[in-house]
């Protein structure tokens, strides 16, 4: 049989895992996908490589495909999400002038506690300069919610720039950044190379963010649906590899690879482990769950995952919004993830929405056959977010 | 007659830089303003205002040229809109050669595609220069692997170059490999020999 050949974009992160691992380890074969890599300089280039059709498939932020449906990503094709990439795997981190200041305030550095964070950096002179890699991006809504809770008026009180994550380092070290929020492992290299502070796992502010979607052109999923199908089993399975502890190393030693991210393997490490060095001096703070692959029903791409993300956008973007209320069900492809995935045995949800914010801890539901457990699923404010309502 | 339009170049390489900004000067006399500095970008490129940015499709620091492509913030006035896609084509033809473009919004086309079409073709030859070079490098250090191979072969088993060389080629016939590979294994393993 021949394969059929597909060509997949990814930006230089341990996130970009499962499309690394889908073609290293041969799922993607095995599902009779001869799939090529191709790493991004940044996400807008990735966007238009998919746009444009030089790539068929992409590692994308999970608001992106959202974006393309609401009338922000002007002109361009609308994209969809095959299925969740990972969940949270973020950090927040301060600069060494911030984290002096903070230190000298008696904040605690507990790598935990997000609203008390929020508490100790509102008292620091304004407006703070936070660094995120993409303006749609998870990292540029989980600040947002930060900040808005801790009481600090956007453009007032702070200002998202956008940094892409291999400059973050460098502007922390040319004090053009108070604050960053980047996906791993490009905290971690911040800290190493530019001596920033991490204080929080971008899971401290919601326990369950999908990061990182699969995604593809609208148009191309519908004339290419059996293949859509096979890059989401591919990459189901590599997920249930890369979720595997004992897998951890071979992982590592992969990514780090120059074509894939193109840093030492002990950097990859921390993320794969939840186990982060926070400081230069190397003290360190566990996260359990920091970034999450395939457990816990974390791969399904929930409609209510999509509607969330709609209702944050029209928030931040508000007159730019043509519509925001976009139908979830053409922007996170249930349909076809359990269309996919239904001979393989991957137990599916009851339903394509659930409350988001409302898990306060890891639970069994009853599944289409038999159960499934679902992570927990908690906002640091205690929001929920019934899409329905 | 229309104003002489505004252009930012984000260019970090000096030789490319003076070598965009020639061949747009010969599209009419625009205002080229060249910004090599990452640090602060969407503010110095805010503080021109400008009416076309040009910047290599891979540079990673796009990503904050693209934020200005959106009215985020009521007190940021919206500077550029990412290209008008009306002309696809041309945007297509401009990311192929490697340039993306961001233009304010309702500045006409034809206005834009003669500075589009001389950013373009000066992308273009970067990129063959950047091919030639690439290739050129590459089979300099495979000649080199491949002489050390020849000395390696010669030393230890008393061929002659010729020899040496035939040596190599037939391995790496029979194994379906690149004559460069098999050196390059057996310098690697040579040197962990020794």
């Amino acid at each position: 049989m021949s394969l059929i050949p597909l060509c997949a974009g990814f930006i230089p992160l341990v996130d970009a895992a499962p499309l690394i691992v889908a073609k290293e380890l041969g799922f993607a074969e095995e599902e009779g996908l001869a799939l090529s890599l191709v790493q991004a300089p940044s996400w807008s280039t990735l966007r238009d490589q998919l746009a444009f059709g030089h790539i068929q498939t992409a590692h994308m932020l999970s608001p992106v495909p959202v974006a393309s449906h609401m009338g922000l990503i002007h002109g361009l094709p609308k994209l969809q999400a095959l299925s969740v990439l990972s969940m949270n795997g973020n950090v927040i981190g301060v600069s060494p002038d911030i984290a002096t200041r903070l230190a000298d305030a008696g904040y605690a550095f507990d790598f935990a506690d997000a609203l008390d964070a929020g508490k100790a950096v509102a008292t620091l002179p304004k407006p703070l300069r936070i660094g995120v890699p993409f303006h749609l991006s998870m990292h540029a809504e989980l600040v947002s919610i930060w900040m808005d809770t801790a009481g600090l008026k956007p453009d007032l009180d702070y200002q998202i720039h956008a940094v892409p994550p291999p400059l973050i380092a460098g502007a922390i070290k040319n004090g053009d950044l108070d604050i960053f929020c980047v996906g791993e492992p490009w905290g971690s290299y911040t800290v190493d190379t530019a001596n920033g502070t991490l204080i929080l796992p971008g899971a401290a502010i919601w326990t369950a963010a999908p990061e990182k979607v699969l995604a593809s052109r609208a148009d191309w999923i519908s004339t290419n649906e059996d293949s859509a199908c096979r890059l989401i089993r591919a990459l189901w399975r590599a997920g249930q590899w890369l979720d595997h502890p004992s897998k951890r190393l071979a992982l590592a030693e992969i990514l780090a690879r120059k074509d894939y991210v193109g840093v030492p393997s002990d950097l990859i490490d921390r993320a794969l482990t939840g186990e982060l060095v926070v400081t230069k001096d190397g003290d360190t703070r566990r996260h359990p769950g920091f970034l999450q692959f395939h457990t816990n029903g974390v791969t399904f791409p929930w409609q209510s995952q999509a509607d969330w993300i709609a209702a944050r956008l029209t928030q931040r973007f508000g007159a730019a919004v043509r519509d925001p209320k976009p139908d979830a069900q053409t922007v996170f492809r249930s349909d076809l993830y359990r269309k996919s995935l239904s001979n393989l045995g991957a137990p599916m949800p009851l339903t394509n929405s659930k409350i988001e914010g409302g898990l306060s801890q890891t639970t069994e539901v009853r599944a289409v056959s038999g159960s499934l457990s679902l992570a927990q699923n908690r906002f640091f404010d205690g929001q929920t977010f019934d899409p329905h309502r | 007659m229309a104003k002489n339009l505004t252009i930012v170049v984000v260019e970090k390489d000096r030789d490319r830089a003076c070598a965009i900004v020639d061949a747009l000067a010969e599209t009419g006399s625009h205002k080229i303003h060249v910004l090599a500095e990452v640090s602060g970008l969407a503010r110095s490129i805010t503080k021109f205002a400008p009416d076309v940015v040009l910047v290599d499709v891979t540079d990673p620091s796009r990503d904050a040229i693209e934020q200005l492509a959106m009215a985020s913030a009521p007190l940021e006035r919206p500077v550029a809109l990412f290209v008008d896609r009306s002309d696809a084509q041309l945007t297509k033809a401009a990311i192929e050669a490697g340039v993306s473009a961001y233009v304010v919004d309702g500045l006409q086309n034809d206005r834009i595609k003669p500075i589009l079409d001389a950013a373009i073709a000066r992308f273009q030859m970067f990129q063959r220069m950047r091919l030639e070079l690439e290739t050129t490098k590459r089979a300099l250090e495979e000649r080199k692997i491949v002489d050390r191979a020849k000395g390696i072969l010669m030393k230890a088993r008393g061929l002659g170059e010729e020899d040496a060389y035939a040596l190599l080629r037939k391995t790496a016939m029979d194994q379906g490999k690149r004559v460069a590979d098999v050196s390059q294994a057996l310098v690697t393993a040579s040197e962990l020999l020794s």
